[in-house]
């Protein structure tokens, strides 16, 4: 108890001390601004200078696999007047759940890479207010609209979540999802826990969409039976289990994505292919943030993401295929890295009502 | 220990530094996110509820568990080691005390991966039947804990004077008496407080539980993981953090009962092993170096895989801007971030360290609390502290204005770093005897010249091995990095987890080869720091 009292007195104490320590430090240079950064140099110091201009800083959110190209974020900087900050509190699965605890004190202006997985948590916890994009890809965009929620979250970019498999093992094909519960297939196959991992829970979702809500945690069972290994994270079970020959594990089907095999390819030659009927499509979506101290600048940088330069770019940058129809993707996806014809989908608001009783059903059947 | 009431608000204006520092950037974040998530749902009731829930004491029976042998273990392994490296030098001594001391700092998702392979059913020790189990993760714990036990360990035994022992030999004690009857009672405080440290790290270890154990291992802090981060329940992620803060509590209470006494200080001389002593040196060295040895050589080995055999491309790439949209500048850039914020960090942790090892030296009931309040961030779950930081430092502080702050990276680095720098220093600063600074006092010198003159020139070694290992800390810390971290300006180990989120050898291969460069700088550091040291022990 002495501790916690100590505590209470010590947080009440938030001394001048370190405050003017930290008055010091916020305009002291920064010592890493001249190196080349996707940010623009010296946004602290401008921060409270800028402030009252109508374009000024526009302070994006994103999970931590978000990357852009500084020429990109220069022609938006260039057009539209703006300063753009990245904060990048996380991993895409925990995304969601920091912008509902910090909906009072929004993390920024506007936040990209919320999925349709978690999106209606966010959405009925109000963090979003509506726009509208007007881009020409808009259109396109509308197509993975989160029903009842059209205008507070614009798709960006999506991708197929699906098992990889090794071709060297199966020179005929791959086998199909139902089939891996065959005792030919045991301990061949290498997933990710729905509860730690974002694939992992697009995964089961896709297994939900296959097999309906009576018949999804049968089939885990059995995959249990059939000595399936469950991994933390997507680099654990891609990195460490892949038989593929660049990582020489134990399991030539593993937990990834569509987007994988092109980066598999030796000569020429691809290595992996994706299982094209075990996918569950996962979208990204960006939205302005309710609250918003630059709202317009949240709005432009929305804007930003649906034009053709940044959607052009997005396979490249972050491993996604455009939701725009009017940009091309590199030859070597389009050659190695095909879609799934019919991906699982699933209702966002169902996967939000479900979503925890679900993932306890899963641990259930698989780990406990 | 009845202080004059001047000492006394002198103690209270020099502990307004520690406590504004800790109060702003980790009391207020943490407490209130435990307010919040307790407020939550309103009744105490609830939040009992939470606790008696089989899950919950699952978890509490695992952390106690895996704690507890990961600091048998490191103890295990730890305390020969120790002694072996205080007590005698020789060709390579220095080289192994480094190296000894690299694990600490590696990322620890990278290890857990260089782990796996190890147990994987193909790999080297997959005949062992470890995969996925709490073994595994004891093995990975010890890895990583054998250096605090050889640091903090180490540094006692090498201040012991070998005299004492050797007097009690004279008597005609047997080596084994001297040992048990000299030596111990005079490390124990050292040992017990490197067991306080371990058994708090083990306790929050989160990472490698959720790797090793394949998430089938739960814990508390994987379980605060899952409730903040999966299922949004914030008053069971807060009574879980209460529980660590209790963990936290009820280990730094036996730590202080068990640790009491004070060593004598005098500077040990090592010399070379004799006859015998060489087996000994080499027995008590080989359980660590072995167990250091796979998991390094297997992380090494990963980092020269190509696509075509093996070689130092990825090494090379390293220096070069990576080719596809995975980070925002080469690596080498991001090791020049973690040096720099790891110095900055290493600076604020010796600002407020030193003055907080100064004023908790003395064991009063103030001391005391101070001292647990300083520990907490080594006991509380870095998910509450991100949080937290989210939570609190997200607007702008009586007009300061924090948020995407470069600051706050090393800030985040200090805060971990300064409950170990305490331990590195509390037992020396403990072991100075009451009557040199009476002496002192006795003869004339005015209270800032008995510091000076006793204090501080008897801490100096002390100090420097303490600020080498909060800078290696903040050059390999991730945990609360990542929260804080500008995704612009990664340093180290945020480049490494950013590396190994995306397909292909290039990028597993560089993630791989900068943990190595890590562990280099590291090691460099360690080498440098110890060299210097002898030197600054040389003059005392």
């Amino acid at each position: 108890m002495r501790i916690l009292r100590t505590a209470a007195i010590a947080a009440a104490a938030t001394s001048v001390l370190a405050l003017a320590a930290c008055a010091a430090d916020d305009e002291a240079p920064d010592p890493t601004d001249e190196a080349t950064t996707a940010s623009s140099p010296a946004t602290g110091a401008t921060d409270g200078a800028t402030a009252g201009e109508a374009a000024g800083t526009v302070t994006v959110v994103t999970h931590d696999s978000f990357f852009v190209d500084d020429a990109l974020l220069a022609d938006l900087e260039a057009e539209s007047g703006l300063t753009v900050e990245f904060v990048a509190p996380g991993d895409a699965g925990i995304l969601v759940n920091q912008l509902v605890l910090t909906k009072d004190a929004p993390l920024g202006d506007v936040v990209y890479g919320v999925d349709n997985t978690f999106a209606t948590r966010a959405t009925e916890a109000g963090v979003f207010a509506a726009y509208s994009p007007t881009a020409s890809a808009a259109g396109d965009a509308a197509a993975y609209a989160i029903p009842g929620a059209e205008d507070l979250l614009t798709a960006v970019d999506f991708s197929d979540v699906c098992l990889n498999y090794d071709l060297a093992a199966f020179p005929d094909g791959a086998p199909a999802l139902a089939d891996l519960t065959d005792p030919a297939f045991a301990g061949q196959v290498s997933v990710t826990n729905p509860a730690t991992s974002s694939p992992g829970l697009a995964f089961m979702l896709a297994t939900v969409a296959e097999f309906g809500e009576d018949g999804w945690a049968g089939w885990w069972e059995d995959m249990r039976a059939n000595d399936v290994r469950v991994t933390a994270s997507w680099s654990d079970t891609y990195y460490t289990d892949f038989s593929a020959p660049n990582y020489g594990g134990d399991y030539p089907i593993v937990l990834s994505y569509a987007s994988s095999p092109p980066y598999e390819v030796a000569d020429g030659e691809p290595a992996t292919a994706a299982m094209l009927d075990t996918c569950f499509r996962q979208v990204e979506y960006a939205g302005v943030l309710e609250g918003a101290a630059n709202p317009e600048g949240a709005q432009a940088v929305v804007e930003w993401m649906l034009s053709d330069a940044f959607q052009a770019a997005l396979p490249e940058n972050m491993y996604v295929y455009p939701v725009s129809s009017s940009v091309e993707v590199p030859a070597e996806w389009a050659e190695f890295a095909p879609l799934a014809d019919d991906p699982a989908t699933l209702d966002p608001a169902t996967i939000d009502a479900h979503r925890d009783a679900w993932i306890d059903a899963w641990t259930a059947a698989v780990l406990d | 220990m009845n202080p004059a009431p001047a000492s006394a608000r002198l103690w209270w204006a020099l502990a307004a530094l520690p406590l504004a520092f800790l109060g702003l950037f980790f009391l207020w974040p943490v407490g209130s996110v435990l307010a919040r998530g307790l407020a939550e749902g309103g009744d105490l009731g609830g939040a009992l509820a939470v606790l008696a829930r089989p899950r919950t004491m699952r978890a509490l029976g695992t952390t106690v568990a895996l704690a507890l042998a990961g600091t048998a273990g490191s103890l295990a392994l730890g305390v020969p080691a120790a002694w072996a490296l205080s007590r005698f030098s020789w060709r390579f001594s220095r080289g192994v005390r480094a190296l000894v001391t690299v694990p600490f700092v590696l990322p620890t998702i990278v290890v857990a991966a260089a782990f796996s392979a190890l147990f994987a059913r193909s790999g080297l020790l997959g005949s062992w039947g470890l995969d996925q189990s709490p073994v595994a993760i004891v093995l990975a714990l010890v890895f990583f804990n054998v250096s605090v036990v050889v640091r903090i360990v180490g540094g006692a035994w090498e201040a012991l004077s070998p005299r004492l022992a050797d007097a009690a030999r004279t008597l005609g004690a047997s080596r084994a008496r001297a040992f048990w009857r000299v030596t111990m009672p005079a490390l124990r405080p050292a040992i017990v407080s490197a067991a306080a440290v371990v058994m708090l790290f083990c306790s929050t270890s989160f990472a490698l539980v959720l790797v090793l154990g394949g998430s089938r291992v739960r814990t508390i802090e994987t379980e605060i993981y899952l409730q903040v981060n999966q299922f949004l329940d914030l008053r069971a992620a807060a009574v879980l953090a209460v529980v660590q803060v209790a963990f936290v509590g009820v280990a730094l209470a036996v730590s202080a009962r068990a640790g009491r006494g004070r060593a004598p200080v005098a500077v040990g001389g090592a010399r070379g092993p004799r006859g015998l002593e060489r087996v000994g040196v080499a027995a008590a060295l080989a359980p660590t170096l072995l167990l250091m040895a796979l998991p390094l050589a297997a992380l090494v080995e990963r980092s020269l895989r190509t696509a075509d055999g093996h070689g130092f491309d990825h090494y090379a790439a390293l220096f070069a801007q990576p080719a596809r949209g995975v980070l925002p500048v080469p690596v080498w850039q991001a090791a020049v971030n973690s040096v720099v914020t790891a110095l900055v960090a290493t600076a604020l942790a010796a600002a407020v360290g030193l003055v907080t090892a100064q004023l908790v030296a003395a064991r009063t009931r103030r001391a005391t609390a101070l001292e647990g309040v300083a520990m907490l961030p080594l006991g509380v779950s870095s998910v509450v502290v991100g949080l937290g930081l989210l939570l609190t430092l997200n607007r702008s502080v009586l007009g300061v204005d924090l948020r995407a702050s470069w600051w706050l990276v090393p800030i985040a680095q200090a805060v971990v770093a300064l409950p170990l720098m305490l331990r590195v220093l509390l037992p020396a600063a403990r072991a100075i005897d009451p009557r040199l600074r009476a002496a002192a006092a006795t003869l004339g010198a005015s209270p800032w010249r008995v510091w000076w003159n006793v204090d501080a020139r008897l801490l100096r070694s002390a100090a420097a091995g303490a600020l080498v290992f909060a800078f290696a800390i903040s050059l390999g810390e991730f945990g609360a990095t990542v929260f804080v971290a500008r995704p612009d300006r990664p340093t180290l180990p945020t480049a490494i987890a950013r590396l190994l989120s995306r397909p292909g050898i290039e990028n597993v291969g560089m993630a791989f080869a900068a943990a190595v460069l890590l562990a280099l700088i590291t090691g460099g550091v360690m080498l440098l720091s110890d060299r210097l040291r002898t030197r600054v022990g040389a003059e005392l």
